[in-house]
């Protein structure tokens, strides 16, 4: 058994970079592989990786990681400094600031990978729909969208999130919906530079489907500008969701999300700066590491820029 | 097989082709020659339901063509087009290229039939997970011209499948056109500005300008230059190649 792992070990590094695949399942691990080798070349994407990972790591063991209850409140210890006790010190009912980290990092990622997956696919269809038909679908899905590019980011998802009520997962679906035009926006107007292109003819003339033509023809070619943009738009999206529980209209007391957070250590910033100020880089790191990692991807997701 | 006659089509306000009549038997080859913009791109692109706005009739196959194509007809005719750096999809691997009309048309076996049209072109298998990137010109046509085999039509539309490539590769391409013409029985519309490719790849040649065939002739008379209208005498002194005193004769036909 051993003996053939081994030997398995040099044979899986040529069967990954063979130059003659056999197969589609080799030529997709290859291509995984040497992306993944181009995209760990690059030491501020890993970084940014790296980050991401942690996050998704500090959500799942959340309860491990945490030395304290999040929502218990111990109001004989309030606003301790940093301590051996409390890393990060306590805030105003004496909760550790250290434990509700932990356990925000999980509200971070659901607002995050909802509004991701909700509003970018959502923006992708609609500007790739406008690009590929023009005529009157173009002008009315744009109008649509104009509407919705008319307001402030922050003041639609406030004006949507005062109508659907204050909570964590209406401010979702508002930032959801204030998020996918700029996606639109960008999926047509790369559309309308491909939509004549020859190999999109060609393969109408395969018998390709329009519906086929858009997801399989189309959509790749919007791929890597609109995942750099979602990547570079999730710091946004963080910071929003942040300034809506700052608001108090996001996550609700005693919600340990790190929006609220801040907003509750502000009274206290001038004197116990830490209260505000570490959930305020936590935010502020998270969003970094997502534009790093959105900056990586762009440059592995486009094929022609390799070899 | 192919029957075109009295073929109108427009571009908004550009009446592009006037009264066009072809007419190629089966297994035939049909050159149409002309300068750029004298619409026999055009007259492909109509058969094919590229063009959107045409009259006249159009019968393949004994099958008279309607507003839309079906996809029974592009199982019957497939069009490889001119320039090979544009037509095959830059995220899209050759095999994924090629098996993607397989499973459109719901042929099944695709693995065997990518392996069976790459070796049609003379591609060895080498190329098959590769991106369009990284194939040459002429390995990219041959791409283009396994895919449009791949669904075995009966029509190949080639429009200047050779004039993006340079001259040597373009005799290989040739002589692959020719070969799978006789081995596959296939009937060829072939457009293309170079008198010495059509005359060397069709049996009858029509000559067109401003979007009307002006002189029809066979490859024999285009071999040896005893074309009739003025056009056609003018087409074939430029394709000599560049003469001043030649090119001053020119005049605007129309």
């Amino acid at each position: 058994m051993t003996t053939q792992i081994s030997t398995a070990k040099p044979g899986l590094k040529q069967w990954l970079t063979s130059d003659t695949p056999q197969s589609r399942w080799q030529a997709k691990c290859g291509r995984a592989w040497l992306g993944w080798i181009k995209f760990s070349e690059n030491k501020l994407a890993m970084i940014g990786l790296s980050v991401v990972v942690g996050l998704i790591l500090v959500t799942i063991f959340a309860p491990l990681l945490a030395p304290y209850d999040p929502l218990a409140a111990n109001l004989a210890n309030r606003i301790q400094p940093p301590s051996g006790d409390h890393w990060f010190g306590t805030d105003q009912l004496g909760r550790d600031i250290l434990s509700r980290l932990i356990y925000g990092a999980q509200y971070t990622l659901l607002i995050v990978g909802l509004v991701a997956i909700t509003a970018a696919p959502l923006g992708l269809l609609v500007g790739t729909a406008a690009g590929f038909f023009g005529g009157w679908i173009d002008a009315v899905l744009m109008r649509i969208t104009d509407v919705f590019l008319a307001f402030p980011k922050l003041i639609l998802a406030l004006a949507f999130v005062s109508a659907l009520g204050p909570g964590i997962e209406n401010a979702i679906l508002a930032i959801a919906i204030t998020a996918w035009p700029p996606y639109a926006r960008i999926a047509r107007a790369e559309t309308i530079t491909v939509r004549k292109e020859d190999y999109i003819e060609a393969a109408r003339l395969q018998g390709t489907s329009n519906f086929a033509l858009i997801i399989g023809h189309i959509t790749p070619m919007c791929m890597s500008s609109l995942v750099v943009r979602v990547t570079l738009d999730m710091a946004g999206m963080i910071l929003i969701a942040a300034g809506l529980g700052f608001l108090g209209l996001g996550a609700q007391p005693p919600m340990p999300e790190w929006g609220a957070m801040v907003s509750d250590g502000r009274q206290f910033l001038l004197e116990q700066w830490w209260v505000a100020t570490v959930p305020g880089l936590a935010i502020f790191v998270v969003s970094l590491g997502f534009n790093l990692l959105g900056d990586g991807l762009r440059d592995v997701l486009d094929p022609r820029g390799g070899d | 097989m192919i029957e075109i006659s009295k073929l109108n089509a427009w571009f908004d306000d550009n009446h592009v082709l006037k009264d066009v009549d072809i007419s190629v038997p089966a297994n035939g080859s049909f050159g149409l020659v002309g300068e750029s913009g004298s619409g026999k791109s055009t007259v492909l692109r109509t058969v094919t339901g590229l063009v959107d706005d045409w009259e006249g009739t159009i019968t393949v196959k004994g099958k008279k063509l309607g507003p839309k194509r079906d996809k029974d007809f592009y199982r019957l005719a497939q069009m490889v087009f001119q320039d090979p750096f544009g037509s095959l999809h830059p995220r899209h691997t050759i095999d994924r290229i090629l098996t993607e009309p397989v499973n459109i048309h719901g042929l099944g076996n695709s693995d065997a039939r990518v392996v069976e049209a790459l070796t049609q072109v003379g591609l060895d298998n080498a190329f098959r997970f590769r991106y369009p990137h990284q194939l040459s010109g002429g390995q990219r046509q041959r791409v283009a011209i396994a895919r449009a085999l791949i669904l075995e039509p009966k029509i190949l539309l080639l429009d200047e499948p050779t004039s993006a490539l340079d001259v040597s590769i373009q005799a290989e391409v040739l002589n692959l056109l020719g070969r799978l013409r006789r081995d596959l029985g296939l009937t060829y519309i072939m457009v293309s500005h170079d008198l010495a490719v059509v005359a060397h790849m069709c049996d009858d040649i029509a000559i067109m300008n401003h979007g009307r065939i002006v002189e029809r002739a066979t490859a024999g008379q285009l071999a040896e230059g005893t074309l009739e209208h003025p056009y056609s005498q003018q087409l074939y002194k430029a394709a000599g190649g560049y003469d001043r005193a030649v090119v001053d004769t020119f005049v605007d036909w129309d």
